[in-house]
């Protein structure tokens, strides 16, 4: 381990749902070090009452998301030196979802819109049926291969201006788990997911302004998920399915 | 000023596009009243005609027809994005955009100074 040649002024927002405040802390300045490293330095070391979410650390369970100098991000794959240079590290609750406390947001919102986008599977099968075959090249599958790797961090929701303008959008991360359900060849809802993205919440809000895509930490494009439900809604909709 | 999470190239579009849009849709109201004056009042309609070979004006048009070109390829790259086949260089074809509105624009402007 290094030895700190340095201290680095974090300023980190601190209060109880809607009131808060920064609060400035300095912390030993390590090579390598994380921005979950010095949220976890201050709790352990400086003021054991902050409060924050983690679990993993290592990129997998995506629920140690945060603001890092005003930009979404997964605080254990994200490298201080990487973002804040020598400039003061402000580390606040991620955007467009309620605070609970410091760092800590309630993310019902988040999963309760997944459920609302029909982001659930419909089975097509019981238990006692043959497994359904899904081929790796099939073009379905590929589509939804390409939103499969989502570990609900979040960033995409924070991200996304249209969330921060439209309370009941169903944001990136609940659309692009329809999108993906929609392609998979074992799920029966496809008429039941369309209806519940063409809503007054839907997919149709999407100004593609392409927060989601840019910022995702698994480097997904929810922004391609979102104009697939756009063309397969518009599409069902010329069919009168709709 | 624009805040950090909103500093990436298709935010800038976004911005540019919906920019224009609303300076497009100003414009329009004074573009139909200065026409209208051709019918209504002849003389004041010449002497709209003549400020406009002012050099300053003719820099204003050019900044117009710029506005009315990157709302018109900003508006085609978005109708792309959610009609046709995915395309992957989203970042480059909003570059394309503005490089295209700045080459017609300045085209433009080449033509009337």
């Amino acid at each position: 381990m290094n030895e700190p040649v340095k201290t680095r002024r974090v300023s980190i927002w601190r209060g109880e749902g809607e009131t808060g405040q920064f609060e400035t802390y300095d912390v030993p300045a390590y090579d390598n070090q994380t921005v979950l490293d010095v949220v976890s330095h201050i709790q352990h070391y400086i003021d054991p009452s902050l409060s924050y979410r983690f679990a993993c650390r290592v990129g997998m369970c995506g629920s140690c998301a945060m603001m890092v100098n005003g930009e979404p991000r997964w605080t254990c794959r994200t490298h201080v030196n990487k973002v804040a240079g020598q400039d003061v590290l402000e580390i606040a609750p991620l955007r467009n979802l309620p605070v609970i406390k410091d760092l800590a947001t309630n993310m019902d919102p988040f999963f309760d819109k997944w459920v609302k986008a029909e982001a659930v599977h419909h089975s097509s099968a019981s238990r006692d049926e043959e497994m359904m075959v899904v081929l790796p090249d099939d073009a379905e599958r590929k589509k939804a291969d390409a939103g499969i790797e989502c570990i609900n961090c979040a960033v995409c929701y924070a991200a996304c201006d249209t969330v921060a303008g439209n309370a009941d959008y169903l944001g990136p991360a609940a659309l692009q788990r329809a999108w993906t359900l929609y392609n998979d060849a074992r799920d029966a809802g496809k008429q039941t997911i369309l209806e519940a993205v063409s809503g007054a919440g839907g997919c149709h809000n999407c100004h593609a302004q392409g927060g989601c895509s840019h910022y995702c930490p698994n480097e997904l494009n929810p922004m391609q998920a979102i104009a697939g439900l756009k063309q397969a809604t518009t599409r069902a909709m010329l069919k009168g399915k709709l | 000023m624009i805040r950090p999470h909103r500093r990436h190239p298709l935010f800038l579009a976004f911005l540019l596009h919906r920019t224009s849009g609303i300076l497009l849709a100003l414009f329009l109201p004074v573009h139909f009243w200065v026409l209208s004056l051709a019918l209504t009042d002849a003389a004041a309609f010449d002497g709209f005609i003549r400020f406009t070979d002012l050099a300053v004006v003719k820099l204003a048009e050019g900044l117009l027809i710029f506005l009315l070109a990157v709302h018109i390829f900003g508006g085609l790259r978005l109708m792309a994005l959610e009609w046709l086949p995915w395309t992957a260089m989203q970042k480059q074809l909003a570059a394309g955009a503005i490089a295209l509105s700045c080459f017609v624009s300045a085209t433009f402007f080449l033509q009337v100074i």
